[in-house]
């Protein structure tokens, strides 16, 4: 670009060796972004995860705030276990339609989600519901997270008889059903609650993870840097927390939220099955499993729940999607 | 050979760890204490016996295992101990893995075949409205819990269909979105400029409306057959379409063997028709599979001339295809006499027969077929998915390699650059996820075979960790992780034969 170039063209940065007067200034104002401000600046611009992260937000305010958390009250005035005189058959009156379409106001009424067979409040009962799948889920997206890394950083770095004995116990895990070892646990520790289910969860599903995580430090712990540091007395723990970790997070970000959008259908799935979240507690799955049968008179117990696990599953879903772009942008705009 | 030693090696540790975890879980006379019957004592003692509960774990442990190994030794009967209620396990598998299998297999391949030629679809015409409409899709699928969607197909899919089928008439409500959407899926698939897609969508939905009127007007959904003349003509297709997509028209040897063997198996077919009618057994169709693959070979053999080996591939395999569309039409004949066998209740949502039902083997074949219906599509929803996106990813990793840009440049055809040297290429990751995609499919089968009511594997598996009944457990359990070995291993094999850079160590 020279010096004869229209006034517009003189504006835009370039990175064409020095040019004489006012052209230098202009060079400097090219802003240098480090890394991690690209990620964010990608996933930020990614509409369908910025869609999900607002629903995702939204699902959680709703839920914690109605019903509020263990002592803490919420702005809902009705419990998910106080049972009470079913109002119009347990109908749901929540009514969103605008005025002009059915004549009446759209409306949130004393039951918006319905009333279940004894009255219980079904808006109550989802919420709980909800807190309960959302609270199982992060829990094992963070335990497995926690494990896998661990796991995989220590078996690709040290490798060797250690990191042999890590892998194998990995496969060890891989080959036992998870449906076996939640319904065994939920049998003997059926009182033990969410909890425990979660901690069994987050310790069955890190396996991928670590595998993954191992295959990643293993490449990078041949690189030059890492050589560098080792060459400068970096100890072990310093070279994978400060160098090695920080080059696999996108992998360990997408994947832990992958894991946690796995891990609500897992949950709704086993409290489905019986073998989850039991009653007298409530999740999104033993909902579904507990009302499948009144379908046919009162579906919206039926339907409720189910849309509230596919929102925040689909919302994760496409978090996940926004940040593996956002960290690995190479699979956009292929194609010449 | 070591990676076997150590897969043996990790089975037989996790043996040890389920047996632990099922025996730890409960009180397997829990429900007989609780029994009122005067003869209480008897049954905890018979129970007592047939489970072995009078000697201590590790020694049932061992007994398990040593009739499980016998399992392995050419000669020597299996024997996997028995349930709570004297069963043997292996007459109890036995019927569970049919069951399962057959449920599998069929959601498995259909997911396969539909989720990966979506998927290059998709790739293919990057960020048009198809893909977008397609990337949401999967993204739902994704998020669907199966057994929520068990339960919905169940109340509305089974029951409206059935409803339907009792007289069916396709609305003009119904015809008109069907053509809609048809000609809105064509015209973003072939794509081009605003003219062209207007065209193709109008010509999409003339037929899609003149098809379905015509059907309607028929009751052909009413008695659904294909008829001598469809049978040869789709025959025909099915050969040149074949043809199309492997090797091209041009190729005359290829075309001509494959459509010849094709309209061959086709006219024998509806010639035979009566007597396959009335002779047909798996071992009999089995028969007949083969002598067509043969002759198809042998027309390839002689019609190929320099593809010989390409004509005699896409001979067989277009022979194969005629002879499914040739059982279809079987198939069909028999549905209105099933029809009035089940009172018109013909989708079924429980079990995987009806209870006493006799009838021709196609009735029969029907019956079975018409009970995989809702469990098949309630695993296909989630597979799908993953196919998509995984042959979307490769598809495009690979339409953006040097070699895809190499023969495009050397002025190949686009369809030669897009099957033989991208999707081959493609291809070669979702073989592997195949493989392991099936270990995730038998995990959805469990709650699909919980709703569905029918008695597979998964539906085994968990009854008996509920009355811990650990002899059924562990049967299951062997019987699910040998096939995930088996698949993991044919998935390294299946990478090896198409990926020659990777060797078997």
């Amino acid at each position: 670009m020279t010096a004869e170039a229209t006034p517009t063209a003189a504006e835009e940065p370039t990175l064409v060796g020095p040019l004489p007067g006012v052209e230098v200034e202009r060079e400097f104002t090219v802003k240098a972004r480090t890394q991690g401000e690209l990620v964010r600046r990608r996933f930020f611009r990614h509409r369908a995860a910025m869609i999900g992260l607002v629903v995702l937000l939204g699902v959680i305010l709703l839920s914690v705030t109605s019903i509020g958390i263990g002592p803490v009250p919420g702005w809902w005035n009705q419990d998910y276990l106080a049972t009470g005189s079913s109002v119009d058959g347990g109908r749901p009156t929540l009514d969103l339609t605008p005025e002009v379409v059915d004549g009446q106001r759209e409306f949130i009424g004393p039951h918006p989600f319905g009333q279940e067979n004894t009255g219980r409040d079904y808006f109550a009962m989802t919420m709980r519901g909800t807190q309960q799948s959302l609270f199982i889920a992060f829990s094992v997206g963070l335990i497995s997270v926690l494990l896998g890394t661990l796991v995989g950083a220590i078996a690709g770095y040290f490798g060797g008889l250690l990191g042999n004995v890590l892998m194998r116990i990995t496969d060890l895990v891989i080959t036992l059903p998870l449906i076996v070892v939640a319904s065994v646990v939920s049998f003997r520790f059926g009182g033990a609650g969410v909890g425990a289910l979660a901690l069994v969860l987050g310790l069955l599903v890190w396996t991928q993870l670590a595998r993954l995580m191992r295959g990643e430090v293993l490449s990078l712990r041949e690189k030059e840097f890492v050589e560098a540091a080792r060459a400068m007395g970096a100890g072990p723990w310093r070279i994978i927390g400060r160098h090695i970790l920080p080059n696999v997070v996108g992998t360990i970000l997408v994947s832990g939220t992958l894991w946690t959008s796995s891990a609500i259908l897992l949950e709704t799935a086993l409290s489905f099955l019986g073998v989850g979240v039991r009653a007298p507690d409530i999740s999104l799955g033993s909902l579904i499993s507990d009302y499948q049968a009144a379908f046919q008179t009162r579906p919206w117990l039926f339907w409720w729940p189910g849309l509230f696990i596919i929102l925040i599953a689909l919302s994760i879903n496409f978090i996940g999607d926004g940040l593996r772009d956002a960290f690995d942008p190479r699979q956009n705009r292929v194609r010449a | 050979m070591r990676r076997l030693l150590i897969s043996v090696g990790l089975l037989l540790a996790s043996t040890v760890i389920m047996y632990g975890l099922v025996t730890i879980s409960g009180d397997p006379l829990q429900d007989l204490y609780e029994d009122q019957s005067p003869n209480k004592q008897a049954k905890i003692d018979q129970r007592i016996q047939i489970l072995e509960l009078d000697k201590p774990v590790p020694q049932r442990y061992l007994s398990w295992a040593g009739g499980a190994a016998k399992c392995l030794v050419p000669g020597l009967s299996c024997d996997l101990g028995q349930s709570r209620t004297g069963q043997d396990v292996t007459a109890l598998l036995g019927d569970a893995i049919s069951s399962t299998l057959a449920l599998v297999s069929a959601s498995v391949v259909l997911a396969i075949v539909l989720g990966v030629s979506v998927g290059i679809v998709s790739a293919l015409r990057q960020y048009s409205a198809f893909d977008y409409t397609l990337t949401f899709a999967a993204f739902l699928f994704f998020s669907l819990p199966v057994f929520w969607v068990a339960v919905l197909l169940k109340q509305y899919a089974a029951i409206q269909l059935n409803d339907w089928l009792a007289d069916p008439v396709v609305s003009t409500l119904v015809v008109a979105v069907l053509a809609g959407l048809s000609g809105l899926i064509w015209a973003s698939i072939i794509g081009g400029d605003r003219r062209q897609r207007l065209l193709v969508f109008a010509a999409a939905a003339i037929a899609t409306i003149a098809t379905l009127s015509y059907l309607s007007a028929v009751r052909w959904f009413a008695q659904p057959a294909l008829g001598p003349a469809a049978v040869i003509a789709v025959s025909l297709a099915v050969g040149l379409v074949v043809t199309l997509l492997g090797s091209g028209i041009r190729r005359r040897g290829v075309l001509y063997a494959s459509v010849a063997s094709a309209g061959l198996v086709g006219i024998v077919g509806t010639a035979a028709s009566g007597w396959i009618e009335t002779n047909a057994s798996w071992t009999v169709l089995a028969a007949l599979a083969i002598a067509a693959a043969a002759v198809a070979a042998a027309i390839g053999y002689a019609l190929g001339g320099m593809d010989r080996i390409p004509a005699i591939r896409s001979a067989v395999l277009s022979a194969l295809l005629a002879g499914g569309v040739v059982f279809l039409d079987l198939l069909l004949r028999a549905f209105p006499s099933y029809k009035d066998a089940v009172n018109g209740r013909v989708v079924a949502t429980i079990g995987e027969r009806t209870p006493n039902f006799t009838g021709t083997f196609w009735e029969v074949q029907i019956d079975l077929a018409t009970h995989l219906v809702l469990p098949t599509a309630a695993l296909i929803l989630i597979s799908f998915a993953t196919y998509t996106r995984f042959t979307r990813a490769s598809m495009l990793e690979v339409l953006n390699a040097d070699y895809v840009r190499t023969a495009r440049s050397k002025g190949l055809t686009e369809r030669t650059v897009v099957v033989n040297h991208a999707f081959r290429n493609a291809l070669i990751p979702v073989a592997t996820l195949a493989a392991i995609d099936f270990g995730s499919v038998l995990g959805g089968a469990v709650i699909t075979e919980t709703v569905f009511g029918r008695k597979g594997l998964g539906s085994l598996l968990i009854d008996s960790v509920r009355n811990v009944d650990p002899n059924p457990v562990m049967g299951c359990y062997i019987v699910l992780a040998v096939s995930i070995v088996v698949f993991n291993m044919l998935a390294d094999i299946t990478y090896a034969y198409l990926d020659p850079r990777i060797r078997l160590s």
